[in-house]
Parts: structure tokens; C-alpha cells; sequence
């Protein structure tokens, strides 16, 4: 059972309270019609699948019904952190390889 | 103000109203432990930016307390018996003591500019009083959330889950827990109470 920290609510709850909602930070192409049909199947459906960290989209959907995101290592299953719509990860796999707490 | 067309949910008494737990029976028992159910209670829900301050000064004024900002916290007025709990950054629940719902709601809405929404949503839940010395046990033995004095002091309401399913746990006094229980889900809260409580012989009132 995981216990994440909700920034909204401020406070860690139960996984049950919580559903995962896939990977965070994917961009909708600004001009769809421009798109060629690869770029668009890759956005539509092709998600990462990494061995480390990922940055995931989660909401707390018996809480406060926000969504946010989380950073949890895919392997270990420790998340991280968690952050606010909106908000750029201070944990990455960058800044980790550069010396960050692993 | 709004141009939004609004109108009274309440059918007034002409019209038998029914509780969502009107088809169980009250179970008697001890003091230490006993759930009321008040049913036919006014329940919004209020939307907005919580920088909003015309939301903000209509609250004040319509309520007569201040909208809490602060997460998990609840307002409360003592006078009235109204209060407004903070669900998420912008929403909160308004519950108002019975036949006020449609008042408050025109009031609100004359007085909030900008965007903003707020619904009655008093069909669909429903609320529960706890009272007595075992009413921390109950709640212990129900939900995932701690539920001690340490973590939960009075003034703080959670939406969180009790027996797997949504609710809202509040704690306006020292004495009283309040339970705000969905109207599909009450007669399994209802079921789960009965028997979870029969250990400390629990007194139901519906």
C-alpha cells in the first residue's frame, strides 16, 4: 500500500483514496491538423515505460478530487515527490544522474 | 449576480419527504455510542476562485462566517447551525439547518460576481451524528484514516473514505463526529454501523 502526499489537501493518505491516471506532462500538439499520422498515434497512445523515474499523473478521487503529479521510481515504487497542476519536478532522472538523492 | 434560473428543490410539507434510511429501523441500545441520522438538511456545494472576493464577503455575510481557505478545516456557526467545510482549493459544503437551502442559495448568488457555481446537492447525501465514548473506536475500526485527537482536533473535516466508501468525516465539537454519507451508499453505512457498533451497543436513530 502506498501513502501519498497530497498537495492539496497537505497531508499523506492511503493509495485506496487514490487513482493512477498514466503519464504526466504529455503536450497536445498545438495544431492537430498538422500533424502527421505518426505524431499523432504517438501522442494518442504511445506513453513511456522507463526502468527509473517516471512522472505520473494521479487524482485523489475520494479527496479532493484534484488531479497532480507524482514522480515514483518504477522499480522501488518510492515516490519522490509529488507536485501541483502546473508545476515542473525538482526530482528528475537528469538531476538524479547528476548527484541527487537516489 | 447571476442569470441563472434557480428554484426551490424543497417541496414543502404538502409533499411526504423520505430520508434515505427511511426504510430501516432505529436500533435501541446504550449511550456509548450513539448515531442520529438528520435528514432534510440544506447541502451545497459552493464553487469558486478562493481569491474571489465577492465570494468571500457573500459567505461572510450570508453565512456569517468567514469561507475557510485553510484545507480540511470548517467554519461553523454556532447561531445558525450552518457551516461551510473545505473540500478542495475551490469548493467547499454549505450545510444549513433545514428550509434555508433555497434562501441562502439566492442570496449567494446575488452577491458572488465573476465565476463561479454552486448546486444543492441535499438529495444525495445525508448526515450522520455520532456521539458517546465509543464513537473514536467505531471510527477507528471503519477507516483507513487516523482518526486520533493528535491527527483530527475539532474544527477538521476530511473527505476520505468510511468502510470503502466515500464520506466525509467531521468533527465540529469535542462531544460530536459527523458523518456526510452518500444517499446510494447509506443503507450499506447504515448495515456496516449496525454491525460494527453492535460490540458497543450501539443506539440508532433513523
Amino acid at each position: 500500500m502506498l501513502h501519498i502526499f497530497c498537495p492539496y489537501c497537505g497531508e499523506h493518505r492511503e493509495e485506496a483514496e487514490f487513482r493512477p491516471k498514466g503519464q504526466a506532462h504529455i503536450a497536445r500538439p498545438l495544431s492537430p491538423e498538422q500533424c502527421s499520422d505518426e505524431e499523432w498515434a504517438d501522442y494518442l497512445f504511445f506513453r513511456d515505460n522507463p526502468r527509473g523515474i517516471h512522472h505520473e499523473l494521479w487524482v485523489h478521487a475520494t479527496g479532493c478530487r484534484k488531479f497532480f503529479n507524482v514522480t515514483r521510481h518504477t522499480v522501488s515504487y518510492e515516490i519522490l515527490e509529488t507536485y501541483k497542476m502546473g508545476e515542473k519536478p525538482k526530482v528528475t532522472a537528469e538531476s538524479l544522474a547528476k548527484g541527487g538523492r537516489s | 449576480m447571476s442569470k441563472v434560473a434557480v428554484f426551490n428543490q424543497c417541496p414543502g410539507s404538502e409533499v411526504r419527504a423520505e430520508s434515505p434510511l427511511a426504510h430501516l429501523a432505529s436500533i435501541k441500545g446504550g449511550s456509548s455510542l450513539v448515531v442520529t441520522e438528520h435528514a432534510f438538511l440544506g447541502h451545497l456545494i459552493l464553487r469558486g476562485q478562493a481569491d474571489n472576493e465577492s465570494l468571500k464577503a457573500a459567505v461572510q455575510s450570508v453565512i456569517g462566517v468567514e469561507l475557510p481557505l485553510q484545507p480540511l478545516t470548517l467554519a461553523l456557526n454556532e447561531t445558525t447551525g450552518a457551516s461551510v467545510q473545505w473540500l478542495s482549493p475551490d469548493e467547499w459544503l454549505l450545510i444549513l439547518p433545514a428550509g434555508q437551502e433555497y434562501d441562502v442559495e439566492q442570496n449567494l448568488r446575488q452577491q458572488i460576481s465573476g465565476h463561479f457555481s454552486i448546486v444543492n446537492v441535499g438529495g444525495g447525501q445525508t448526515l450522520l451524528r455520532l456521539t458517546g465514548s465509543k464513537v473514536f473506536d467505531l471510527l477507528s475500526k471503519s477507516c483507513v484514516y487516523d482518526v486520533h485527537e493528535r491527527n483530527f482536533p475539532v474544527g477538521k473535516g476530511v473527505s476520505t473514505t468510511f468502510a470503502k466508501a466515500t464520506a466525509i468525516i467531521r468533527r465540529p465539537n469535542e462531544q460530536e463526529w459527523e458523518l456526510v454519507i452518500r444517499r446510494s451508499f447509506s443503507d450499506y453505512c447504515y448495515r456496516w454501523i449496525a454491525d460494527a457498533g453492535r460490540e458497543f451497543d450501539l443506539t440508532f436513530t433513523v
